[in-house]
């Protein structure tokens, strides 16, 4: 059971992947899939590109006029007959989805999956009160038996083997005769079928997440493949709808303009199986539908962003394809992030919505190879933004003591050339004489962490300006 | 709330420095479906099996109930299907397959198959598109192992936005409750990656193609 929730530990955190050989398997699995599926759905679309533009400009429009498409969104969710919760935090968020469910002293909640929901922790908040909330997306059943968090945006359970989620079936299903072969991937996913189609019918209410939000229809729109989203907002009396601000779009064109980028660049379909809009609840004479809808739309600390060198993270639409094509989560997997987003987007989004001093390391788990960007459909500069966040770090009081002093040191010289060079001429003297004409250095003021473990070459004598000026 | 988003607008004007905020920007249509000389009839027909669905054209409605039967005794299902109380599929001659149950209504769960008109099919991905209405209820599309999809040729176009806008609006305009697009039967990759069919909707999608109006 890996629960971690420590992206400054990322470092311990991704030594125990490195040795984790189950875990290897399964990203070993995932990268052979992923990065070919991929290619080969955009080989087919030759409009892909200019797509991808198209994505990104809209996302910037609608970044730009935020306050507005999310004011007309809510006006027509109202004129279909629905209710929209503003929530700036966590917690106010999760405090109206009890409320809600206590409306009708719901029992059971069943969940699509939502990425929201992971931010919030809605499962362990019911849970806390009383309330049983039960996954049916495959992947995020699986990690809720387990106790994880999901260690990829679009498949939570990508860490997890097949035996393992044999294993975790074989614990958790009470009556499941010992007997009974669940040896392949089908009769797992039977077993899964038929033990979860009780909790669809017999939950209270039906919470999904949301991948975009349509402002002049006051529709929500999910995209699956297994129709479990589906299930659970059609059969409970109240769906509720966990959708952070930024997923708002104007109108339905512009969502199939995401949807042509959206399965494509996250598992390599041409379209995903399920794409669902909802508008309000049923109507008068529709023969099935919950009769509330509602959507909690959360903020959690975005809009801080808006109009920083942070705001284009906001066009993400969670595709993971950064994650799939990225060499550092390949290697140790997403539960090294240590929360809920993982990869390249996580390494973004942990700093931004938890706060630099709690994700120190994740803005450097990172070799700004770029690959993340060249596949982002929205074309966010990922390792431009990465360096930013390593910007903020040294600039606010979160880089290492000396390491800051030393900056600052250097910064006073670096203001004034003449001392500069007076200074510096100075110390390569020094360390000149310091190393008594051996050329290496056993240790020198202010650089033990580097010699530790190596000699110091000392420099010959002379400035690099000097010698400089000297050649030329 | 709302201030916190305003506060940001007022920082990205400043960051503007006077130009115009970020227009938007004309949707690109593939030219898949919308190239002139494409038979979307032909393309859809492709693109539906690719999606793991399977697809039988048939002359007239007519045939229609035949077919049901052929495709249920083909995969061993039961004779019991659900249909939905829309006119084009209650109103096929059922009597033409009188080995069939039929009932109307929405599913409990308690279905094998169902049988469902659709507001369109797009060529480009070979996508169903679906309703919800009194006669169309939500619950078939999802709840039942088999899902058996009728349409006329004439349903059959080009794009999603050609598709949108044959779908029936509230008396105020609005959308339906629901509109599902539908691309092939349920599936999941995520047990080892292994891409299996039947995740919690429909098992099998077959649609049946009449070749006239419906
Ligand atoms: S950052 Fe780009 S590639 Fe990564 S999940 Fe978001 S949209 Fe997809």
């Amino acid at each position: 059971m890996t629960v971690l929730h420590d992206s400054n530990a990322f470092k311990a955190n991704a030594a125990t992947a490195l040795h984790d050989a189950s875990l290897q398997e399964a990203l070993a699995i995932a990268r052979e899939h992923s990065i070919p599926t991929r290619a080969r759905a955009i080989e087919r679309l030759p409009e892909f590109e200019r797509l991808r533009n198209s994505g990104r400009d809209l996302k910037n429009h609608v970044i730009a006029h935020l306050d507005q498409y999310l004011l007309q969104f809510e006006q027509s969710v109202v004129a279909r007959g629905g209710h929209v919760h503003w929530c700036p935090d966590a917690g106010s968020a999760r405090a109206r989805v009890l409320e809600i469910c206590r409306s009708v002293d719901a029992r059971t909640v069943t969940k699509g999956k939502s990425m929201i929901g992971e931010e919030i922790g809605i499962n362990a908040f019911l849970e806390a009160n009383g309330i049983e909330p039960i996954e049916t997306d495959l992947g995020e059943y699986i990690i809720q038996l387990r106790r994880e968090t999901p260690s990829h945006i679009i498949g939570p359970a990508l860490h997890v083997t097949q035996a393992q989620v044999e294993e975790t079936f074989r614990k958790s299903h009470d009556g499941l005769d010992p007997a009974r072969n669940l040896d392949d991937p089908a009769a797992l996913m039977a077993e899964a079928r038929a033990h979860l189609r009780e909790g669809f019918l017999k939950a209270d209410v039906g919470i999904t997440g949301a991948n975009f939000l349509i402002a002049d229809e006051g529709a929500s729109v999910i995209v699956t493949n297994e129709g479990n989203g589906d299930l659970t907002q059609t059969l409970p009396r109240i769906h509720i709808v966990l959708a952070s601000i930024e997923k708002v779009v104007p109108d339905m064109h512009d969502a199939m303009t995401l949807l042509r980028l959206l399965p494509r660049s996250g598992t390599g379909q041409e379209l995903a199986v399920y794409v669902t809009f909802s508008a309000g609840p049923r109507r008068a004479a529709d023969l099935d539908g919950p009769g509330e809808y509602h959507v909690i739309l959360l903020d959690n600390g975005r809009s801080a962003y808006l109009g920083t060198e942070f705001e284009e993270m906001l066009r993400c639409i969670r595709c993971g394809a950064c994650l799939d094509h990225c060499p550092v989560y390949h290697s140790v997997g997403g539960h090294a992030y240590g929360w809920v987003y993982s990869g390249p987007i996580g390494s973004l989004l942990n700093p931004a919505l938890n706060g630099i001093e709690n994700a120190k390391p994740l803005p450097h788990a990172s070799t700004l190879c770029g690959r993340c960007e060249s596949v982002c459909p929205m074309r966010i500069p990922i390792p431009k933004m990465l360096r930013h966040w390593r910007e903020r770090e040294f600039a606010g009081a979160i880089a290492p003591m000396p390491e800051r002093r030393l900056i600052r040191l250097w910064a006073f010289f670096a203001r004034r050339p003449w001392l500069y060079r007076l200074a510096a001429r100075l110390a390569a003297r020094g360390l000149h004489l310091l190393a008594r004409g051996q050329g290496r250095l056993k240790s020198a003021p202010f650089a033990a962490g580097w010699t530790r473990h190596r000699d110091l070459p000392a420099p010959q004598g002379r400035t690099f300006q000097e010698q400089w000026r000297a050649r030329s | 709330m709302l201030a916190g988003i305003r506060a940001g607008m007022a920082r990205q004007a400043d960051r503007r420095r006077g130009a115009p905020p970020p227009a938007k920007p004309i949707p690109v249509i593939p030219a898949r479906a919308t190239a002139p000389g494409i038979d979307v009839v032909d393309l859809f027909h492709r693109q539906v099996l690719e999606a793991k669905a399977t697809l039988e054209v048939v002359a007239s409605r007519s045939d229609v109930p035949a077919a049901v039967a052929r495709y249920l005794t083909a995969r061993n299902a039961p004779a019991q299907i659900r249909l939905a109380p829309d006119r084009r599929i209650a109103d096929l001659p059922w009597a033409n397959a009188p080995l069939l149950e039929t009932a109307t209504g929405r599913s409990h769960g308690m279905d094998a198959t169902s049988v469902t008109p659709a507001v369109a099919a797009v060529a480009e991905t070979g996508t169903l598109v679906l309703q919800s209405s009194a006669e169309t209820p939500t619950t078939l599309h999802f709840l039942p192992d088999h899902h058996v999809v009728v349409i006329g040729r004439d349903q059959i176009v080009g794009t999603y936005e050609q598709a949108l806008a044959r779908i029936v609006r509230d008396a105020d305009g609005g959308l339906p409750r629901t509109i599902n697009f539908v691309t092939g039967p349920s599936r999941s990759g995520d047990i080892g990656k292994v891409l299996l069919m039947g995740a919690h909707g429909p098992k099998h999608l077959h649609v049946i193609l009449v070749d006239e109006a419906l």
